[in-house]
């Protein structure tokens, strides 16, 4: 087990240097220059401009500069913004604004998925599952930021239940509703996966055992049937809660809550690459870990694949 | 010996079972009329090959049948003078088990992957007698050492895919025998196994069986295995039993002409060098099966009649019953 988790974290390294170095040259080739973004319509002096580019190693050759960059990172330093604020600081400060909106709609998700999944798996055919299914369906054909705008627009402003945006109104009423639209767009799928997995288990061999043995139905369910069900579940609901990290950037923006996402769009917009990169590279990092955090619990409830 | 008295209180009656299944091209008939009666310590194989309704028959008894599609149109099923299929879903579940147990084909398939066999054991004595979890456990370690599992007491724990297939069978077995049950049904339970082992989980069958003085309805479309095991053999075709009797009077002296083939289709020594024997043509169509005799179209002594009318499951001699109009010929023929 141990081998096995240090042979991953040495995986991870890699990984993180190709994802970085991608980010890093589409940062590098993003149209503009951040100099003149940094100002508008107002032209610095020459001379302030090459003070600038000089201690911002602008002018160095592309490769030396991810290179510095890259050295920077492993030693934690992940550089400065145009205001001489460590980007690291920016994003920690940030950070947990995210994790909140994310964390909460990731077990918004779990449960709506969940509880959508496993009443259609159990009533497959019937018209509770017929229902579940254009559900679904519904929630995933639709754009996420067409229900964001509309929730925002109907529940935060039409009839006032929560603020439309901010999160003046601090955990849980500010986040409830930006999380509700991440969970339901998200449980979308779940519920369809766990339907599907459930459906097959129920036709194993082994539940025909178990009802051969004379349990009743609650414990075939709840005894051998659903633990056999979220096998495949557990992958996807470990991957997309990293994934909700990086899908809470539109729906910060959307409902101006100020996280990582807020703070990458505006970066992209000001050309502040050190950030854009900073922030890309941290969701890498985070979703690697989650990664393995899934692979080592798999086994806990899957023992053939127990390490 | 109480004969008499056996013979008018018999452990497993079934009376004119009926089975359809409702499938997208129509109804098929997959149990057409089967009576079937089996004593107490006795051992009854049923031969017939894929579709005959073996396995259906065994699903039926356990209560195991997907309904829908499968639909018992008629008959009884009587344990011990109960009629299983008229009991609550409730009775149903105290019987399954501690009345009648069944033994599956794969047991890798048929024992839950995620937990410990001695957990799947123990959860009989749990729900069945209220056994505390220690008890239970204990009780399956008992079992797994009465099914012969080496070192029962340190494997107790460990999963269904860290045994070998002859344990993963044994385990089936132990779970199926954990509560005394006076009907075991064993459906195929050496066809996943290989040959060596095959023998030795029939073996522990035989012998859990006499010990304990259960019936057992051995499931097979292998004849080497029922000769080994059983007492009385019944042989299906198409939903329908066409020839029951002693076993080794029905193997070696036939008088179905379906039976015969079956017989007459295993390699033996004297058929060395030479083509097995096997019968011509297909099962017929469940969907749509003929109006006389299911296995007329196959048969070289079919006539007229076969063709029109359905033979009934007459007595032919003591304790044996064939159901063809031509049975003469056939034991003639023998």
């Amino acid at each position: 087990m141990l081998g096995y988790t240090v042979r991953r974290i040495l995986q991870m390294i890699p990984v993180l240097l190709g994802a970085t170095f991608i980010i890093y040259a589409l940062t590098f080739l993003m149209p503009g220059d951040p100099i003149s973004a940094l100002t508008g319509e107002r032209p610095l002096p020459e001379a302030t401009v090459m003070q600038i580019r000089q201690a911002y190693h602008l002018d160095d050759p592309f490769f030396v500069q991810y290179g510095n960059y890259i050295l920077g990172v492993f030693r934690g330093d992940f550089g400065i913004d145009f205001f001489g604020r460590p980007v690291l600081d920016l994003i920690l400060e940030r950070l947990p604004v995210t994790f909140a909106l994310a964390l909460t709609a990731w077990v918004l998700k779990l449960f709506i998925g969940l509880v959508i999944g496993v009443y259609g798996g159990l009533r497959r055919g019937q018209s509770g599952d017929h229902f579940a299914l254009v559900f679904t369906v519904l929630f995933m054909g639709v754009p996420g930021f067409v229900i964001a705008l509309g929730a925002q627009t109907y529940f935060g402003v039409h009839l006032g239940w929560v603020d439309p945006a901010g999160i003046r109104a601090g955990w849980p009423m500010a986040f409830i509703l930006p999380a509700l639209v991440m969970a339901f767009e998200a449980a979308a799928g779940l519920a369809r996966l766990t339907r599907t997995s459930l459906v097959e288990v129920l036709r194993a061999e082994y539940l025909r055992t178990a009802k051969a043995k004379g349990l009743s139905p609650r414990r075939i369910i709840w005894g051998h049937a659903l633990r056999n069900a979220m096998i495949p579940v557990v992958t996807y609901l470990g991957l997309s809660l990293a994934g909700m990290l990086g899908g809470a950037v539109i729906i910060e923006a959307i409902f101006n809550i100020p996280g990582i996402g807020g703070l990458m769009v505006s970066s992209i917009n000001n050309k502040e690459g050190t950030i854009v990169v900073g922030i890309a590279t941290l969701l890498v990092l985070v979703y690697l870990v989650f990664n393995l955090l899934v692979d080592l619990t798999y086994g806990l409830i899957d023992p053939r694949v127990r390490i | 010996m109480s004969t008499a008295h056996e013979a008018a209180n018999p452990l497993l009656e079934i009376k004119d079972l009926r089975v359809e299944f409702a499938t997208r091209q129509g109804v098929a008939t997959a149990i057409n009329g089967v009576d079937l009666s089996l004593q107490r310590g006795r051992a009854l194989g049923i031969l017939g090959e894929s579709g005959s309704g073996k396995s259906v028959t065994a699903r039926t008894i356990m209560g195991l049948l997907d309904t829908p599609p499968a639909k018992v149109t008629g008959g009884q099923i009587l344990l011990d003078g109960e009629d299983l299929l008229a009991v609550t879903p409730k009775r149903r579940r105290e019987l399954n088990s501690a009345s009648v147990a069944m033994v599956f084909q794969d047991a890798l398939s048929a024992l839950n992957p995620v937990h410990p066999v001695g957990r799947q054991i123990g959860e009989l004595y749990r729900v069945h007698r209220g056994y505390s979890p220690a008890e239970a456990k204990k009780a399956a370690i008992q079992m797994m050492d009465r099914v012969r599992i080496p070192v029962a007491a340190s494997r107790v724990n460990d999963y269904p895919h860290q045994f070998s297939g002859g344990m993963r069978q044994r385990i089936v077995i132990a779970m199926a025998l954990a509560l005394d049950p006076q009907l075991l049904i064993a459906d195929e339970p050496t066809t996943a196994l290989d040959v060596t082992v095959q023998a030795q989980i029939l073996e522990l069958l035989t012998e859990q069986q006499v010990e304990n003085n259960m019936g057992l309805i051995l499931i097979t479309h292998d004849i080497s295995v029922v000769r080994e095991v059983t007492d009385q053999v019944a042989v299906m075709y198409a939903g329908r039993i066409v020839e029951n009797g002693p076993t080794a009077q029905v193997l070696s002296e036939p008088a179905h002409p379906y039976t015969r083939g079956l017989a007459s289709s295993v390699a033996s020594e004297e058929l060395k060098g030479q083509l097995l024997p096997a019968i011509p043509g297909s099962p017929p169509d469940l969907l749509n099966l003929p109006a006389g005799c299911a296995f007329a179209g196959r048969c070289h002594l079919a006539n007229q009649q076969c063709a029109t009318e359905v033979p009934e499951l007459d007595e032919i001699a003591a304790q044996r019953h064939t159901a063809c109009f031509n049975s003469q010929e056939v034991l003639a023929h023998a």
